[in-house]
């Protein structure tokens, strides 16, 4: 290829993860001129650039800030480095010895040969496709995120009378949104029997204004021709099937979908990268290093996250992994990790023997639990058993493996991460 | 002005008469009831060019059907349209399903099919390893194919236009008069055109427009069908179509690859009262699902990226019903096109054409171009075409559609050219942006920025698909 | 009187009983820190939001400015202060922090721009 450019480390993504990896690979001895950051957009900033709600940053910066905020401080830091940064850029695909492949108007196709390379592409939203609601095709079904640009960048209104399906954060965060805007919001449905949403946002999106939460509930068709007219909705039973009887047509001209994010991993796919069927994205060692040697990956191209706090701090793990093998350290042998009884996966799915400083294990639970223990095995022994008031499927947990645990790890040893009973 | 031929009708039998047409010195207009080519049957159905053996003998369906098919492979070539020559089966899952086959085999002979054989369980296995392991045998017609039916009309439409064939859009004809030898043909909208021959396509509406000509009753009874279509990771899962033994309704529940590598299942068949509902039943597609697994137990509903209804329009005769209107030869009805007649249009537009030149006789065009602008598929070309491409036009290295790699080029070309997109559907059937797994979600923003710089309109007068389809409103602030 | 609320302050989102006697709150319990405590006696007596929109901006390179309003207002303003934020435009370029609207409804609040627009 006529334009070949060679970099150590080569960033896909340059949302809150890509940043922050960048930046953590410079901080652990790559020089910035050496490194690069691909962003599809126009700027940096990734999804936060919308996001422009509080309460990012309580954790990292021990403030609360909107996604723009929280975006700009990484912007700002990148700004000032020597870091390569190309927006507007789309990665084609990546090769078997890790040259990524990129296109974009100034520079046409671009092939980029790196030492290591960190996905850092975040998630996308499931679609009404994916989903089994019968009726009409209209415009006026979109998911909350598109809804979400065209009112916050763009300075549209996507609909005045709206009903949401999914009480995901995005759904309850757009239920405010749109009521702030002028619209009215009908009803949020979530087919679960609980939310998927902080506790917060259903307080201050929904019963602050009155808006109600219906769960056990989907929206079973649509209805209108060219424009949305009006939906039917329904109960579910626990098989998650509409019950007859319990239907109910709302009226409405708009229905936002907050159903889920999925991890955009086209490009893990492209080169074969093991994945991990629950959390569909590649399966990570404690330094976030996938299946393919130098490819490393973190934020929600890994695991859905729920507070981009906890994005930055793995990616600052991705960052020093992908720093570390560029200066040539590799992993061998690991221990392997796995959640059972209502821990539905690990990140790290295996942890390098070698790994001297502690590691944090993140997972989500299946269910709503109250009063429980978390309790993580290696191979028979418990080493942790810590008591949990409550925990629920949309906010992510950890637990952290101390250094003394680690120095004990064999190859192929086993941690299990398990919900007991109280 | 005064047209020499009106069709009434954009979807692929129209615009491919109109193409057939438009290799003489006739002035053609295409009237279209919605803003944009194929968006009625054509635009919702299987896709399947079926070889033939279906249909009884004698009729006008087995004898255009097979004719079509034939007539595919090269026309699709010369328009520049996806198409595969897959082959399709008919799974028997018992020994009377095996008479069946036999049957169809026969007809299929009678009807000229070429290059069918009826296969065992194991070589059916080996042609279709996923296929169900209670399948007994299979009728194999190695001349089936696959195409994509909306991108057949709508390369059908552009070589037209090229040829000098005017479109209408948002016509819908709903008074027909003829003065001194010349149709009047009046739109709702008050708009008239004029004519010396009117062709009737209008497909689901085909019986409408015929009784607000003449008088003359037909009964055209919308047949709704239901299809999931799946995730392009599942394209391992048939390369066959793959059909059931046909039952009264039809042919039966299929599972198919489409000219674009998805895996589609259905269709459902139930005669609905309405033509412009395309509305999925609740529970519809559980059932196709359920129906589907009984061929390929593998095709699973959580592999959906999008479901749709389509409706056939079926005449309560069965075949095709294509003839000059009782009281006037030059108004010719085309009436009942239902499945086969996708695999038959392309003999359809001949069989008019012939038809047309009957009434009034003109001569060939010295420079016709049966062919139309060969489209930039960016994703199929290799890295020193595309950067040929992206040299002369920057464009082209702009992705906006990440789930089917279409880029701005391309999305810009399918708005320039002849009878090109308005809209976001339009789009989206031109060229794949938004046809992949999230559906638009990523990039429908980005195409109604390009269609409203392109078309010189506001963002929020960009619909999905005409008429009251806006898809934002007005400013926040 | 016993109330009980969830605590909007952080993510964490804790349970929190208040304990309210003669309109003021005597105790709260459920709270992980002290604006879990903070957060029950002012939702107790005169709830507050904080308040995120966007603002026009005149002659940038985007059609609008993400603003937030710098501490949070009373529950019941909301509506009226968009009615205020929507009629007002702002100038580019546009910083973070820049005030968009002082004062706004003389709430002693301030509407400030959260990102940049050039």
């Amino acid at each position: 290829m006529s334009n070949t450019l060679n970099f150590d480390l080569v960033v896909v993504g340059g949302g809150p993860a890509g940043m922050a990896a960048a930046l953590s690979a410079r901080d652990n001895g790559i020089p910035e001129e050496n490194i690069i950051i691909l962003e599809r957009a126009e700027t940096l900033g990734g999804i936060l650039e919308q996001c422009i709600h509080t309460g990012f940053g309580l954790h990292y910066f021990g403030e609360e800030l909107s996604g723009p905020e929280y975006a700009h401080k990484f912007i700002e830091q990148v700004e000032n480095t020597k870091i390569a940064v190309k927006t507007d850029t789309m990665v084609l695909n990546i090769t078997d010895d890790n040259h990524v492949i990129c296109s974009n108007k100034n520079d046409g196709l671009i092939e980029i040969k790196a030492k290591a390379i960190i996905l850092a592409m975040g998630c996308r939203e499931r679609p009404r496709g994916a989903l089994d609601i019968a009726g009409s095709r209209p415009a006026g079904v979109m998911s909350a995120g598109a809804a979400q640009k065209f009112v916050n960048i763009d300075g549209y209104m996507p609909g005045k009378e709206v009903v949401i399906l999914g009480s995901g954060d995005i759904g309850l965060i757009m239920a405010r949104r749109m009521t702030l805007e002028g619209a009215k919001v009908k009803v949020v449905c979530e087919v679960m029997p609980y939310s998927g949403g902080l506790q917060r946002n259903i307080v201050q999106c929904l019963e602050d204004f009155d808006i109600p939460l219906r769960l056990s509930c989907t929206v079973i068709k649509v209805h209108g021709k060219e424009r949305v007219e009006g939906v039917t909705i329904a109960n579910v039973d626990e098989h998650m099937l509409p019950i007859p009887g319990t239907e109910e047509y709302i009226p409405c001209d708009t229905v936002l979908l907050s159903v889920g994010l999925i991890p955009e991993n086209e490009l893990s796919n492209q080169i074969n990268l093991e994945m991990d069927p629950v959390t569909r994205g590649p399966k990570v060692n404690e330094m976030r290093e996938t299946s393919h040697k130098g490819v490393f990956a973190c934020g929600n191209v890994l695991q859905v996250h729920d507070l981009v706090d906890y994005v930055t701090l793995e990616s600052q793990i991705a960052g020093k992994g992908a720093a570390q093998y560029i200066n040539g350290v590799t992993a061998e042998k690991f221990a392997y990790c796995k959640g059972i009884n209502g821990v539905r996966y690990t990140v790290p799915q295996k942890i390098n023997i070698e790994q001297k400083e502690e590691v944090k294990i993140y997972f989500r639970v299946a269910n709503v639990y109250k009063d429980k223990r978390i309790v993580v095995k290696l191979n028979d022994e418990v080493i942790i058993d810590k008591k949990k008031k409550k925990l629920a499927p949309g906010e992510m947990e950890n637990v952290a493996i101390k250094p003394e645990i680690l120095e004990k790890l064999k190859a192929d040893d086993q941690i299990v991460v398990s919900i007991e009973e109280g | 002005m005064v047209y020499d031929v009106a069709i009434i009708g954009a979807g692929v039998v129209g615009t491919l008469t109109a193409r057939a047409l438009s290799e003489y010195n006739y002035n053609v207009v295409i009237l279209e009831k919605t803003s944009d080519v194929a968006m009625g049957t054509t635009k919702a159905n299987s896709g399947i060019v079926h070889a033939g053996f279906d249909a009884k003998n004698g009729s006008l369906k087995a004898k255009l059907n097979v004719q079509g098919c034939n007539m595919m492979e090269n026309l699709c070539k010369m328009l520049y349209v996806p198409y595969e020559k897959n082959g399709s089966l008919v799974v028997a899952f018992s020994e009377n399903e095996i008479e069946t086959i036999k049957e169809l085999y026969n007809r299929g002979i009678n009807n000229g099919v070429p290059d069918m054989e009826i296969i065992d369980q194991k070589k059916l296995r080996e042609i279709e390893p996923n296929i169900s392991e209670n399948a007994v045998g299979a009728l194999w017609a190695k001349s089936a194919g696959i195409v994509s039916p909306y991108e057949l009309a709508i390369a059908a439409a552009e070589c037209a236009v090229l040829n000098g064939v005017n479109f209408e859009r948002n016509f819908a004809v709903n008074n027909i008069t003829k003065k001194d030898d010349i149709f009047q043909l009046e739109c709702k909208c008050g708009k008239k055109v004029e004519a010396r021959v009117v062709i009737n396509a209008a497909g689901l509406y085909a019986d409408t427009i015929a009784n607000i000509w003449n008088g003359e009753k037909f009964n055209i009874i919308p047949r709704l069908g239901e299809y999931g279509l799946l995730d392009r990771g599942c394209a391992s899962l048939a390369s066959h179509t793959i059909f059931q033994c046909p039952n009264e309704m039809g042919k039966g529940i299929l599972v198919t690859p489409t000219a674009h590598h998805n895996i589609l299942v259905g269709p459902s068949a139930v005669n609905v009262e309405e033509k412009d509902d395309l509305s999925v039943r609740v529970g519809a597609l559980r059932e196709v699902f359920s129906k589907a697994n009984k061929s390929v137990p593998a095709v699973s509903m959580r592999d959906m990226i999008t479901s749709f209804a389509g409706l056939r329009a079926h005449l309560d005769t069965d075949d095709f019903y294509i003839e000059p209107s009782k009281t006037d030869n030059a108004f010719i009805n085309l009436i009942g096109i239902e499945s086969p007649g996708l695999a038959s249009s392309p003999a359809i537009a001949e069989y008019v054409k012939e038809m047309v030149l009957k009434v009034s006789p003109t001569d060939k065009k010295a420079d016709w171009n049966p062919s139309r602008r060969k489209p930039v598929v960016f994703r199929e070309l290799s890295k020193a075409e595309q950067e040929s491409l992206i040299e002369n036009n920057p464009d082209y290295a702009k992705i906006i559609c990440r789930c089917e790699t279409i880029t701005e080029g391309e999305i810009r070309d399918a708005i320039r050219a002849p009878f090109g997109a308005i809209d976001v559907d339009g789009v989206k059937r031109r060229t794949r942006a938004g046809m992949g797994r999230c559906q638009g979600g990523f990039c429908g923003s980005k195409v109604m920025e390009i269609l409203s710089e392109e078309l010189g309109k506001p963002i929020n007068e960009i619909n999905k698909f005409g008429g009251n389809s806006d898809i934002i409103y007005e400013r926040t602030k | 009187m016993i109330k009980e609320l969830t605590c909007v302050a952080c993510p964490l989102g804790c349970p929190l009983v208040a304990t309210i006697e003669n309109g003021e709150v005597v105790d709260v319990k459920g709270n992980t820190c002290k604006r879990g405590a903070e957060y029950a006696k002012t939702e107790c007596t005169h709830p507050v939001r904080s308040l995120t929109t966007t603002a026009k901006v005149n002659g940038g390179s985007s059609y609008v400015v993400p603003v937030k309003s710098s501490v949070a207002m009373p529950k019941e303003k909301l509506f009226e202060a968009m009615k205020v934020i929507n009629s007002t435009t702002i100038d580019a370029p546009v910083h973070i922090g820049d005030v968009v609207v002082s004062n706004i409804l003389g709430l002693d609040v301030d509407i400030i721009a959260t990102n940049e627009v050039k």
